[in-house]
């Protein structure tokens, strides 16, 4: 299997493949439990607009808003998607209330596939005729809803083993109090059980996660329930306030982050000076994220293929065992290592990141980047302390605006590195930027190139701008201003155009979608009058009054006058002229082509606009041809 | 490979002044000549040393002058000479620094006038010594004279200036000298760089020659009215470990013309019938999305994939703090307008100033390509030039699409339990960390600067390469000290700030988390050390030893004889050592003489304690290194030696420290069982009643 194999992904010859050596050490799997209680069904009073979405609405789209997203970029994570306080059952267990959604040819558990988004997107319109909702937990009723669903939720993540995977139940609910209706020893009760339900899953190493649709009259408070169902304590709690915001989008964009579980890359011991080591986790916050790998099928049977690799001996063609032996040519010689002394040759730290000073921000430049940066966040997991020692160097660094240098000491690829801090930045939607350092990977002086020496204008001074021509541009700036900007804002037209292609297959769909490219520019507002005229005033004021102008005639001159072309005309009509010395078709009756020298031959060929290459018998083959003989 | 030929004459200075880091020299001009040797074959190198005792060059034959300057090797293809020849530079005696005219007569007198090819001169020196005066004219004139030749001739100029300390007695040379030197620069296609360490010294020469090309030449467009032509070059690509070629050793040793290379064949088998062979035309690619694979031919997957039009388009502009530094998703590309454009030069020149004098940066969508088949956005931010004669430009990075970016919630810090904050002195004593630990102070020069920063591994690799092409057995050589300062902080810097970092760790406290097994104690507790050859002295936890042993393990770097003073440590040192396998012998050997020493004058058993310390350290580096014979058979001569002697007592002393041969579990190479090993002991208690 090869990772894009077309290469589409890459602008140039530069392989990538180390970026992605990064795996994401476990698989993850989660039961997506969402109320279906005839609350969620009540449509949220904070639009304005007059558009009526229920929380249930809310909770489907992001629900399979992060299945696309889960397909795309981890799928190989099982989900069961699961509803709770519905009129039908079907679970294996029979328990009433609780209903497994499923598609053919899908485990209840299992990945992601088109199919089931498709449905899953959809089930909205039908869910009232053949699921239906209605209250849980009624007074005089031994009936526990939330109970069943628990338990149908573990019984469902009995697969797999704990150590390769992490299992997750995310509950989707607007309801704090889910037994607010009973009273008396039957409520004590009832939470009673439900909360040892949830503690016998989180001890077999069940995490929850619990998804609010908070309402706007009432917040929702964890405290009433759900603390501690889900265990909650003291400081989490306060975490765990909903934040201020009423507004929808808040809300989806919120769910939408809580969805995916963090998963750290590594942890790393970060030793600092002295022998004093701290613990950080690294997280890929930012990865490309490429095409899945392909596989080879049979084009007959639609399987798949077996790669076998094979070893062959150049020399002797006998097929080998993978030689342990590697060489390198060096003057005529072929220098052989062992594998293992590559890897000592790789070898120069013995520690994972060490740290060797610091330097201003202003130190770290723009063309200091070779890759995609690494989140670092602390633990105090097994060195206690490391949390504190890392926030008091993150706040100085913050406050003293600089950024520690370090060495990565990774065995493939050791590299320098900055640690840049970041400040926690929290919008109405949750947070935007979490606190910790980012690790940016620095080149060294073999990876930077100093192409603008190669350009430059000689003794001459480098034309610069006026202050005049400055101004025009920072008008333009002001006009053309991107107020809003954020780095993600767009999706990658060619992984969104593959996948729709591919889920148009996969779901037998005749048309093919049309992915809408976001990454072009916006033409309409360009043609604005106000931008045009600052773009026009710049254009003036760098390049002139009359730049079309000139820019055309000089194309003009370039086309008729330029050096190669002049060249090239002038050699056609001495070519012309000195064909027309000779009598070729005569020549060539009598046999006497051969006696010409070449230059002679290559008239006659230059005239005719034909190939000048080749040997001599080609060019006299050629003229034949030619002239038809 | 001949199209981009170049021929280089090196001009190194061996000047008194500079012999402390000639090593150096000769160490980054042969790692030059190395590189060319593997990428640029037909590069003519010639070698000019200034400074000599001698002179030899045809200058000084000709019109006289030009002393002390010695043409070391005349202008050829490169070859395994240079190499040698640079690795063993002659110290000089002369100050002097004439040699850019004899290195440019020897470039005109091999190519003469007309030849086209590239041409370069190396200038390396510490430009300490004042130049002579011309016999005619000024120096500046002379100056103006020579770059006036090598620009009709098209010599570049690279000079490098080393200046490790300002000496005070010569800083009116060296203001001279850089007066000159800067005039270089103008006038001529000449680049100087000074460097003031020996780390920087290795990464300021580029010993390798990457010939740029362009990314993307045409419009960078504003929009459809407005367009600046530029040119687009990668700013930064990772020069990446060569990949060897995997070796066979199946052609037979008289075959000369063996090329012991290995083929990767691949072949597709049906899953189903695993003897079965699929031919390639009958495969199918077969694309994952999800669970399911589905089939798609190349053919039809060309008829609907993604194919946007080649072009730079302008998306708009931002405020620089929209766009995080950590965005930067990848090697850095540099957007100059087109050479000798004025009117592109101008308005990259308007577009830079103003973005840096508004701090904002533009947000670019690019395709490079016609047939591409995918777009980048990307930020473009402002590099304005600080040279004359190079016009500003911009960088390019590129920025993530919404799914390349995972938002992972983790929590504030100030959420976090307060025994997780430092509190206002550990703050303090961070703050001072931050503040003096400082790598860019003001008085002086940026250290480990990444444009001047080699890459330990490729020059640790050609370093190796070289010596293994003469010596196929040789090992893995140590990490030099120069390139050591890339993975270890400056021990000098860090004791100089001790007291800074002293009472940072006096500030804070760290423990294991006792709930946790020991999973990685081994990692953290163990001494961070460059390479193996460290595990003495350097970086020991306790702070005031550290900085002498520190300096001892510098000024001797590799321990080669047992001392008095910390013979355990000494021994396991060279027991480390891992470029030679004869330090292994020498190590057994030196402690066992050791041993036998510290008994014979030990008076009244005052030694046995070090001894025994020394013969445990002995067997535990024997067990190691599965050399248990050695140890067992020294251990049996001992007791013959000394059963008789008073010191039976320390016979006995090795009972109870329950120190015993070695046996067979322990080390394979051993032919004694358990049992046997553990009697040895008894049987020589027996004999000494």
């Amino acid at each position: 299997m090869d990772l894009d194999p077309e290469g589409i992904f890459r602008d140039d010859s530069d392989s990538e493949s180390e970026l992605y050596e990064e795996k994401e050490p476990t698989k993850e799997l989660a039961v997506y439990l969402i109320d279906a209680s005839p609350k969620m069904f009540a449509p949220i009073t904070a639009l304005e607009n007059g558009n009526k979405e229920t929380y249930f609405h809310v909770a489907i789209d992001c629900i399979a808003q992060s299945l696309k997203s889960q397909i795309i970029g981890r799928s190989y994570d099982e989900v069961a998607l699961c509803f709770f306080n519905t009129k039908e059952k079907k679970n294996l267990q029979d328990v009433n209330g609780v209903y497994v959604f499923n598609v053919m040819e899908r485990e209840l558990i299992d990945r992601p596939s088109a199919k089931l988004i498709k449905e899953f997107s959809s089930i909205e319109d039908k869910f009232m005729s053949t699921i239906g909702s209605r209250y849980g937990v009624l007074p005089g009723s031994r009936e526990n809803s939330l109970y069943n669903a628990l338990w149908v939720a573990q019984a469902l993540l009995r697969k797999g083993s704990v150590k390769t995977s992490s299992k997750r139940i995310l509950i989707f609910t607007n309801d704090d109090d889910p037994f607010g209706s009973m009273t008396g020893a039957l409520k004590a009760d009832m939470i009673r059980t439900t909360t040892q339900r949830a503690k016998d899953a989180q001890d077999l190493g069940i995490s929850f996660e619990l998804l609010r649709l908070s309402r706007p009259d009432e917040e929702f408070n964890v405290s009433m329930f759900y603390a501690d169902m889900i265990g909650l304590e003291g400081t989490d709690i306060s975490q765990f306030l909903p934040s201020a915001s009423e507004k929808l989008e808040d809300m989806k964009d919120q769910l939408r982050k809580r969805i995916f579980k963090k998963r750290k890359v590594r942890t790393l011991i970060f030793s600092i000076a002295n022998g004093i080591s701290i613990q950080v986790n690294t997280y890929a916050l930012i990865r490309p994220t490429l095409p899945g790998a392909i596989m080879w099928l049979d084009s007959v049977t639609n399987l798949p293929l077996q790669t076998e690799r094979s070893f062959i001996c150049a020399d002797t063609g006998a097929l080998i065992q993978e030689p342990s032996k590697l060489f390198h040519p060096y003057k005529n010689q072929m220098v052989q290592f062992s594998k293992d002394q590559i890897l000592e040759v790789k070898k120069v730290s013995n520690s994972h990141l060490r740290l060797l000073g610091f330097k201003p921000l202003d130190c770290l430049k723009d063309y200091h980047n070779l890759r995609p940066s690494t989140f670092i966040f602390p633990t105090d997991e097994e060195i206690i302390g490391s949390t504190c020692i890392f926030i008091a160097l993150y706040r100085s660094m913050l406050r003293l605006k600089r950024f520690a240098f370090a060495f990565y000491g990774k065995s493939s690829n050791p590299r320098l590195v900055a640690l840049v801090a970041q400040d926690e930045i929290i919008s109405s939607s949750g947070q935007v930027e979490p606190p910790g350092m980012h690790m940016i990977y620095l080149p060294y002086s073999d990876d930077v190139r100093h192409v603008e020496e190669l350009h430059g204008t000689g003794d001459a001074i480098a034309p610069r701008a006026t202050d005049d021509q400055i101004k025009k541009a920072s008008a333009l700036m002001r006009r053309i201003d991107l107020k809003d900007f954020s780095v993600c804002q767009f999706a990658n037209p060619a992984l969104q155009r593959h996948y729709g292609i591919l889920q148009a297959l996969a779901l037998d769909e005749d048309e093919m979608p049309d992915i809408k490219d976001e990454t072009l520019p916006d033409e309409e507002g360009l043609a604005r009058p106000g931008v045009v005229r600052v773009l026009e005033e710049f254009k003036i004021a760098v390049y002139g009054e009359n730049h079309d102008q000139e820019e055309a005639d000089s194309l003009s001159m370039r086309g008729s006058r330029s050096e190669a072309s002049r060249k090239r005309k002038e050699m056609a009509e001495t070519a012309e002229r000195e064909s027309s010395r000779y009598n070729w078709a005569d020549l060539a009756e009598s046999g006497q082509l051969k006696d010409l020298t070449v230059i002679e031959l290559k008239y006659y060929l230059t005239a005719h606009n034909l190939p000048v290459t080749g040997k001599k018998e080609a060019l006299i083959s050629r003229i034949l041809t030619h002239l038809g003989k | 490979m001949a199209r981009n030929k170049e021929s280089l004459v090196l001009l190194i200075d061996v000047g008194p002044s500079i012999h402390s880091v000639l090593q150096d020299v000769e160490d980054v001009c042969s790692m030059l000549v190395q590189k060319k040797l593997i990428f640029s074959k037909s590069d003519e190198v010639g070698i000019v040393l200034f400074g000599t005792e001698d002179t030899n060059n045809e200058l000084e034959k000709e019109v006289g002058g030009y002393e002390h300057v010695a043409v070391l090797r005349d202008i050829r293809v490169v070859d395994d000479d240079a190499v040698v020849v640079l690795k063993n530079l002659p110290r000089g005696t002369f100050p002097v620094l004439d040699a850019i005219v004899v290195g440019m007569d020897m470039l005109i007198k091999k190519f003469g006038v007309s030849d086209k090819g590239k041409k370069r001169l190396y200038l390396i020196t510490d430009a300490q010594f004042p130049t002579k005066e011309p016999y005619e004219g000024t120096k500046e004139d002379q100056v103006d004279t020579i770059s006036q030749q090598m620009k009709i001739l098209g010599i570049r100029l690279n000079c490098l200036i080393i200046r490790e300390k300002l000496s005070t007695e010569h800083l009116g040379a060296f203001d001279e000298n850089d007066k000159l030197l800067d005039q270089f620069s103008r006038k001529a296609m000449a680049k100087t760089v000074h460097v003031d360490c020996a780390t920087s010294l290795l990464g300021a020469i580029k010993t390798r020659n990457v010939v740029p090309v362009t990314v993307f030449r045409g419009d960078l467009e504003l929009s459809s009215m407005m367009k600046i032509k530029v040119w687009v070059y990668k700013k930064t690509s990772e020069e990446k470990f060569p990949t060897l070629k995997k070796y066979s050793d199946k052609a037979p040793a008289s075959d000369k013309f063996a090329t012991h290379e290995v083929k990767v064949d691949f072949e597709y088998k049906s899953s189903q019938d695993p003897d079965k062979v699929v031919p390639p035309e009958q495969r199918i690619k077969g694309y994952r999305y999800g669970p399911q694979v589905v089939p798609i031919s190349s053919a039809e997957w060309e008829a609907v994939k993604f194919k946007p039009e080649k072009g730079v388009k302008l998306l708009g502009f931002t405020d620089a703090s929209n766009i995080l530094r950590h965005y930067y998703m990848r090697d850095v590309y540099i957007f100059i307008p087109e050479p000798g454009n004025t009117k592109a030069i101008i308005a990259v020149s308007a577009l830079a100033k103003a973005m840096k004098e508004m701090n904002k940066y533009a947000v670019l969508r690019c395709v490079w390509r016609q047939g591409q088949g995918n777009v980048s956005v990307g930020v473009l931010t402002p590099n304005l030039s600080s040279t004359d004669n190079i016009p500003d430009s911009f960088y390019f990075n590129i920025l993530p699409f919404a799914e390349d970016v995972r938002e992972f919630q983790f929590p504030s810090f100030s959420s976090f339990p307060s025994a997780w904050q430092p509190d206002q002195q550990q703050q303090e004593a961070a703050d001072d960390l931050v503040r003096m630990l400082d790598l860019a102070p003001s008085d002086r020069k940026e250290v480990l600067q990444p444009d001047y920063t080699p890459n330990p591994v490729l020059e640790r690799f050609y370093q190796f390469l070289h010596l293994k092409s003469k010596a196929p057995e040789i090992d893995v050589p140590q990490l030099d000290r120069s390139l050591k300062r890339i993975a270890e902080p400056d021990p000098d810097f860090l004791s100089r700030h001790n007291s800074i970092v002293n009472n940072f760790q006096e500030r804070f406290e760290l423990k294991e988390n006792p709930k946790k097994k020991k999973l990685s104690r081994r990692a953290w507790r163990e001494k961070p050390s460059g390479s193996n050859d460290e595990k003495v002295g350097v970086d020991g936890e306790v702070p005031k030893v550290q900085s002498s042993s520190l300096k001892k393990s510098l000024s001797s770097l590799e321990v080669e004889k047992i001392g008095d003073l910390n013979p355990v440590q000494d021994f396991e040192a060279m027991m480390a050592r891992r470029d030679s396998s004869k330090w292994i012998t020498e190590a057994i050997k030196d402690m066992q003489h050791y041993i036998y020493h510290l008994l014979e004058n030990s008076y009244e058993g005052n030694s046995c304690p070090k001894a025994i310390e020394c013969l445990m350290a002995l067997r535990k580096g024997c067990i190691l290194e599965q050399e248990p014979k050695e140890f067992n058979r020294f251990m049996l001569d001992m007791c013959e030696k000394f059963r008789r002697s008073d010191l039976a007592d320390f016979l006995e002393l090795l009972y109870s420290k329950k120190i015993t041969l070695i046996s067979k579990s322990e080390a394979a190479d051993s032919d004694l069982t358990e049992e046997e090993a553990k009697n040895l002991p008894i049987k020589v208690e027996d004999s000494s009643e």
